[in-house]
This record gives structure tokens, sequence and C-alpha cells, in this order.
């Protein structure tokens, strides 16, 4: 190794420790920011309800979707099966939306525990399978909660 | 592989390879679409909008493994000044930014049906987003300023910086909350894919990632060519 590269391996040594270091004080502080949803919990454990547009993501509860006779009013519960969050919503649910399945929902909080919903986005797991093999896992009993309905 | 930091290699692979890794490919892409598109299942909650992921996560996968690659060579090119990685960046750029493309439109034609929306800022999404910037940056450099070693200095820089982010994207799923979901292939556990819908996807990666080679190589020749035009292949050693 030629005089010249060691010491632009050392500068380079160095500057990738600083960066580390900074970048690590950065994530750090970004950590509060970067939520993209709140969880029911997260919620209760604020003090004051936020204000404006907020997103809450959780499970629909199982058994909890309503539909009000008239209008498309959709009446649910957010959970992450230690908090609940209610929901009122208007408009189409997306095709993903079901009971048991994870949902991020964007609206407006009444109060820490209803919220007026604008936009419901359905979260989609990781899990992948022919419609098949889930009709053959439920019918062994081996079928997982997470999976869905 | 010491042999690719040879350059002459490269012309001496004749045009009956480059015919046959062609017809490779393309038989692979093939075969590989109509195992996704045919043969392979529906999902059973997304139904035939899965078929979407077939070309979307091997294009997201070689996007990040070609800014890896990218990145790497900069940082060998920079320091040790083997001016042969360099080439090897700039030849991969263009091809790991349609990749990058490709899967943030797919992504968003697959997030419409799915999740409700074409787009939204979550860690995933952005940091993606982020990643064709960089790739937009290191070759607008290129471009931009004419003299060869002043271009080579600030997009290796661009490529080093932008290596960071190659992380985040890939952890994001699970530093943070996002809309996108966590990867269903880990290294560590069972797929939480079916085989049926393992299969195709991998056959398509495989398809895609010599598709990659292909161009690679071509582009390689031609920077190559460009440097002795320029009468600056003697950087080369």
């Amino acid at each position: 190794m030629s005089p010249a590269s060691k010491k632009r391996l050392n500068y380079f040594l160095i500057s990738i420790i600083v960066f580390l270091i900074v970048g690590k004080f950065v994530l750090n502080s970004l950590q509060g920011n970067t939520v993209y949803f709140f969880s029911p919990s997260d919620l209760s454990k604020l003090n004051e309800k936020p204000n404006g547009l907020v997103r809450i993501g959780g499970l629909v509860k199982s058994d909890s979707i309503q539909k009000k006779q008239k209008d498309n009013i959709y009446t649910f519960v957010i959970t992450d099966l230690t908090n609940d969050v209610y929901v009122e919503y208007k408009g189409i649910l997306p095709n993903l939306f079901q009971e048991g399945k994870g949902a991020v929902i964007e609206g407006v909080l009444k109060d820490k525990k209803f919220l007026i919903a604008e936009k419901i986005l359905a979260k989609h797991d990781e899990n992948y399978m022919p419609p098949e093999v889930a009709d053959a896992l439920k019918k062994s009993g081996t079928w997982n909660k997470t999976y869905g309905k | 592989m010491l042999n690719l930091f040879q350059i002459k290699k490269i012309f001496e692979l004749s045009d009956n390879f480059f015919y046959w890794l062609k017809i490779i490919f393309l038989s692979i892409i093939i075969f590989g679409l109509i195992l996704s598109l045919v043969i392979s299942p529906k999902d059973y909650l997304q139904g035939d909008t899965v078929r979407i992921m077939y070309v979307h996560v091997p294009a997201s996968w070689l996007s990040l493994m070609i800014f890896s690659a990218m990145g790497v060579c900069s940082i060998v090119s920079l320091i040790f000044k083997i001016r042969v990685c360099t080439i090897y960046a700039k030849s991969l750029a263009p091809i790991g930014f349609t990749f990058s493309l490709i899967s943030v439109f797919t992504g968003s034609l697959w997030g419409q049906p799915t999740w409700g929306t074409f787009w939204t800022w979550d860690a995933r999404l952005t940091s993606m987003l982020l990643l064709v910037f960089f790739y937009i940056f290191y070759i607008l450099t290129w471009t931009l300023i004419k003299n060869f070693f002043a271009s080579e200095k600030y997009s290796s820089i661009i490529a080093i910086v932008g290596l960071a982010n190659i992380p985040i994207i890939k952890f994001s799923v699970e530093w943070w909350n996002t809309l996108h979901q966590p990867a269903s292939i880990k290294l560590t556990e069972s797929p939480a894919i079916h085989a049926s819908m393992l299969t195709p996807l991998l056959v398509m990666f495989l398809g895609f990632g010599l598709f990659a080679l292909f161009i690679f190589l071509i582009r390689y020749k031609t920077e190559i060519l460009k440097l002795k035009k320029d009468k600056l292949n003697n950087i080369l050693k």
C-alpha cells in the first residue's frame, strides 16, 4: 500500500467513525418523529390528545365492524390487544380491510379513544399463500390468527 | 474474479458469449413470467395483485445490491485509486437506476389496490425514493462534469454517502412503524411465502440478475472504449 493510499484510508476510516457517531444521535432523535402511525397504546400514554391529522395503526378487532344503515358509515375498533381506539369512517373500505388484519387509519381525534377517520389504509403482512393452502390450514387447525379470519 | 481486473479480458469475451447470455436470460425471464403470471396461484388475500410482487421484489433487491456494489467500488477507487472500480460503478449505475424506478412504480401500482393509496411517506417508501435520487445524482455527476477525475471524485463521494441509505432501506420496516410489510424472506427464518410463490420469485430474480450482468458487460466494454477514445486508457493499469 502506498503512503498516499494509507493516508486516504485513514481519513476514510476516521470519517466513517464520525459518521457512525453522528448517525447514532440522529437516529435516536428521529425515533420519536418518524413514527408513521401511533398504536393505541402509544396514544393512551400521551398526556394530551394530538391535534390535526394523526395515524393510528393496529389490528381491526374481531366482530367490531358495524355498518350504519344510512350512508356508508362504518364503525370499528382498532386494537393492539392492550388498548382500543374507536373509529368512525364514512366511505368505501379497501378490499383488504378485514377483521383481525392490520390497518392504518388517518383522521382527527375527537378524544383519545375516538377517531373520525378520513382515510383508511389496509396494512398487508409478509405472509403469502395460495387460497387452497389457507383452506387446508384452517381445516387442519394450524391456522395462525395473524393470517386473518 | 481477479481476472476481471485485467481490462483486456472483457475484449476476449466472444460475440458468441454475449449471444448465449442473451438467449439464457431471455428464456429465464420468459419462463419466470409464465410461472408468475399463469402457473403460480392467487394469493388468499390479495388475489391476482400478488403477481406484481414477482417483478417488484427482484427489481428492489437488485437496485439495493447494485448500489451496494457501486458504493464498495467507489471506496476502493477513491482510496486505492484502482480505477477499474470506478468504471465498474459507472457502468452499473444506469442499471440500478432502472431497477429502482421499476421497484417504485410497481410498488405504487400494488399499493393502490392493496393499501388504498399509490404513495405514502412511510420510512420504507421514503428511503427508497431517496435511493432513486442518489442514482440520479450519481449519473448526473458523470454527465455534468466533463473532467474525468473530478467527476470520478464527486460521484464516488455520492455513492459512498448513499451507501448509508442501504441499511436504512433494508431495516426501515423493522426499526419503525411502516405501512410497508416486513421482509417475507429472511436468512435466519423459513420464508413466510409459500413455495409455489417463492419459486417464480427466485426464477425472476435469476433472470433479472443475468439481464443486469448482460447490460453491465456491454456498458463496461463501452466505457473502456470511451476512455480509449479520450486517450485516458493508461489510467487503467
